[in-house]
């Protein structure tokens, strides 16, 4: 008991920290990616490569002036940034990161806790979410924060109903509501996972989560809560340093939840694509001295003088990162921590790759494409495989 | 542990009861309720039901709730402004409610003499799959009528929105 409280304690430190961690640079990334897509270097002065600018983003937000307008309903716009992070960051919780390890002698699943419910657990926990959007647009008192906090709890609640119809289907496969036994349901290979499994491959379903992920997490191309042209900053105008922050903070941790979701339900969670003995465990070694070869090419390439430091220390770390994915006592644990975050960063660098190519909709064209179009989809798909589901069974 | 947690979650959901009386401001009074719908959600927890308090806090707290927040911010309602009560309502009230609560104590003592005592954890029933079951099995009926009833409130909303728009 007492030993399973201290396993508990270093894993909520340890994900937390990696959490945090990962936020801050997920900006970052956000950021250079953007810059990229616009051909233009983005961040590059503090650090190399720009790659401490998180650190110097925080120092800024710590240290600015924090306002309170006098106009504002005060309780409700103090618990408006709290709440919002609170609900951010509690769906982490069950998120399953890999199967059980072994830790100096005690087995422990890479999960803080798995609940029979998980699934529904972040659906909670992702609808508690809107209040902190709605009241920080309401207690403000503000016309442009208002009609943000408006605009955005339509569009989650609206957004809500395609995205729980196409959660159903997986889970009919699956028949199962906890996030692990769902990435056991999965295992063995590609054709396994939700995605393509059978009796019907919810290939769709895949796609209208993404598509109600994106509104759910009011990124572009469906950012309109704050949608600069017309609401200046909307809910979050008169919110200023660490209460801007945590708002910030807590749309880019919702971004991590819903692209762990969509590993988790769609692409099969920690499994790799096909089975180790068919060299899937030599993929990330493969990967990561690619990479390294890369960088070191660059780095002592003549024409990039700027980068000749910067880039063989990286290659360097590439290819040390390589050999210990070679390494036998921990790939049981690292080799299913790459796959699971390899899935997830994919889907977040679509995040970012959508945000640098779409343009904003308009107001009634996301109201109509929620209730026209994807609800009625997302039904018959629904319809369809519990249809299939019940034949085979 | 588990009486120590039901204590601080039933006195956080009175609380709240409480406060969305007292609050003269709708979104306040809102925001005590979902704080209500929440505690008794983490009651069900507490007694086994896992479904039923995902399902309440899906449904409630945030469906329902988000709702009415809505609403109120649609319809910019201010604070209501507190009238003085009459002088038999400041004279009757205390008693009345003391009467109120002793009839109820009296009739739940009359219509479950002797039932056992709760445990926390004890119900059996409260996983999604017993749930599903007992929903299409032993209470088809009700739940296809209830559904029906879903409908019909959903058409006469629509009908009644249409006659507003020509």
């Amino acid at each position: 008991m007492d030993s399973f409280i201290v396993i508990s304690l270093i894993k909520v430190a340890v994900v937390f920290a990696v959490l945090l961690t990962t936020l801050a640079y997920l900006q970052w990334v956000e950021r250079k990616v953007i810059a990229h897509i616009q051909v233009r270097p983005g961040p590059y002065r503090v650090g190399p490569h720009g790659l401490l600018q998180p650190v110097a983003d925080i120092v800024k937000l710590l240290t600015k002036e924090d306002l309170v307008p006098t106009y504002v309903n005060k309780p409700l716009y103090l618990l408006a940034p709290f709440l919002a992070m609170t609900m951010a960051l509690l769906s982490i919780s069950v998120i399953p990161f890999g199967p059980q390890i072994q830790v100096a002698g005690y087995q422990t699943y890479m999960q803080l806790t798995d609940l029979n419910i998980g699934v529904l657990f972040v659906l909670a926990v992702s609808s508690m979410g809107v209040y902190g959007i709605a009241l920080a647009g309401w207690s403000s008192n503000n016309k442009y924060a208002l009609l943000g906090g408006l605009r955005s709890s339509a569009q989650m609640i609206s957004y809500e109903l395609p995205m729980s119809l196409a959660i159903a289907a997986p889970l009919l496969i699956s028949n199962t509501l906890s996030l692990r036994r769902l990435v056991e349901k999965q295992a063995g290979g590609i054709w396994n996972w939700n995605v393509l499994h059978g009796p019907f491959p919810q290939i769709v379903s895949f796609i209208i989560f993404l598509i109600a992920a994106f509104a759910e997490t009011n990124r572009i191309p469906f950012d309109l809560p704050e949608a600069e042209n017309e609401l200046v900053a909307g809910f979050h105008t008169e919110y200023s340093s660490m209460k801007f922050a945590s708002f910030f903070m807590s749309e880019y941790a919702n971004m991590i939840t819903v692209s762990c979701m969509a590993t988790l339900l769609f692409l099969g969670g920690w499994v790799a694509p096909w089975p180790a003995e068919y060299g899937s465990s030599y993929v990330p070694a493969a990967i990561f001295v690619l990479a390294g070869l890369v960088a070191l090419y660059h780095g002592f390439h003549p024409a990039r003088r700027r980068d000749g430091y910067t880039l063989p220390v990286f290659g360097v770390l590439f290819l040390i990162a390589a050999a210990v994915f070679l390494l036998p006592m921990v790939q049981s644990w690292l080799i299913p921590l790459f796959w699971f975050c390899a899935k997830t960063g994919g889907i977040l660098f679509g995040f970012m790759w959508i945000r640098g190519t779409l343009p904003r909709f308009r107001y009634d064209q996301l109201m109509g494409f929620t209730w026209k179009f994807l609800f009625p989809v997302a039904m018959l798909n629904l319809l369809v495989t519990g249809f299939l589901v019940a034949l085979r069974s | 542990m588990d009486v120590i947690l039901f204590l601080a979650f039933a006195i956080i959901a009175v609380v709240c009861a409480i406060n969305v009386v007292v609050q003269t401001h709708p979104i306040s009074s809102a925001v005590s309720l979902v704080g209500v719908m929440g505690s008794l959600a983490v009651l069900y927890l507490l007694l086994g039901a896992e479904f039923l308090a995902a399902a309440q806090v899906i449904v409630y707290a945030g469906a329902i709730m988000v709702l009415f927040v809505f609403v109120i911010m649609l319809l910019n309602a201010g604070a209501e402004s507190k009238k003085g009560r009459s002088f038999t309502a400041q004279l009757l009230g205390l008693p009345l409610w003391v009467a109120f609560l002793g009839l109820m104590a009296y009739f739940i003592q009359r219509l479950y003499p002797q039932s056992t005592r709760v445990h926390f954890g004890g119900f059996k029933g409260g996983g999604a799959a017993e749930i599903g079951h007992a929903l299409f099995t032993t209470f088809l009926l009700p739940f296809e009528v209830t559904s029906i009833l879903i409908l019909v409130a959903i058409l006469g909303a629509i009908v009644l929105a249409r006659k507003e728009m020509d």
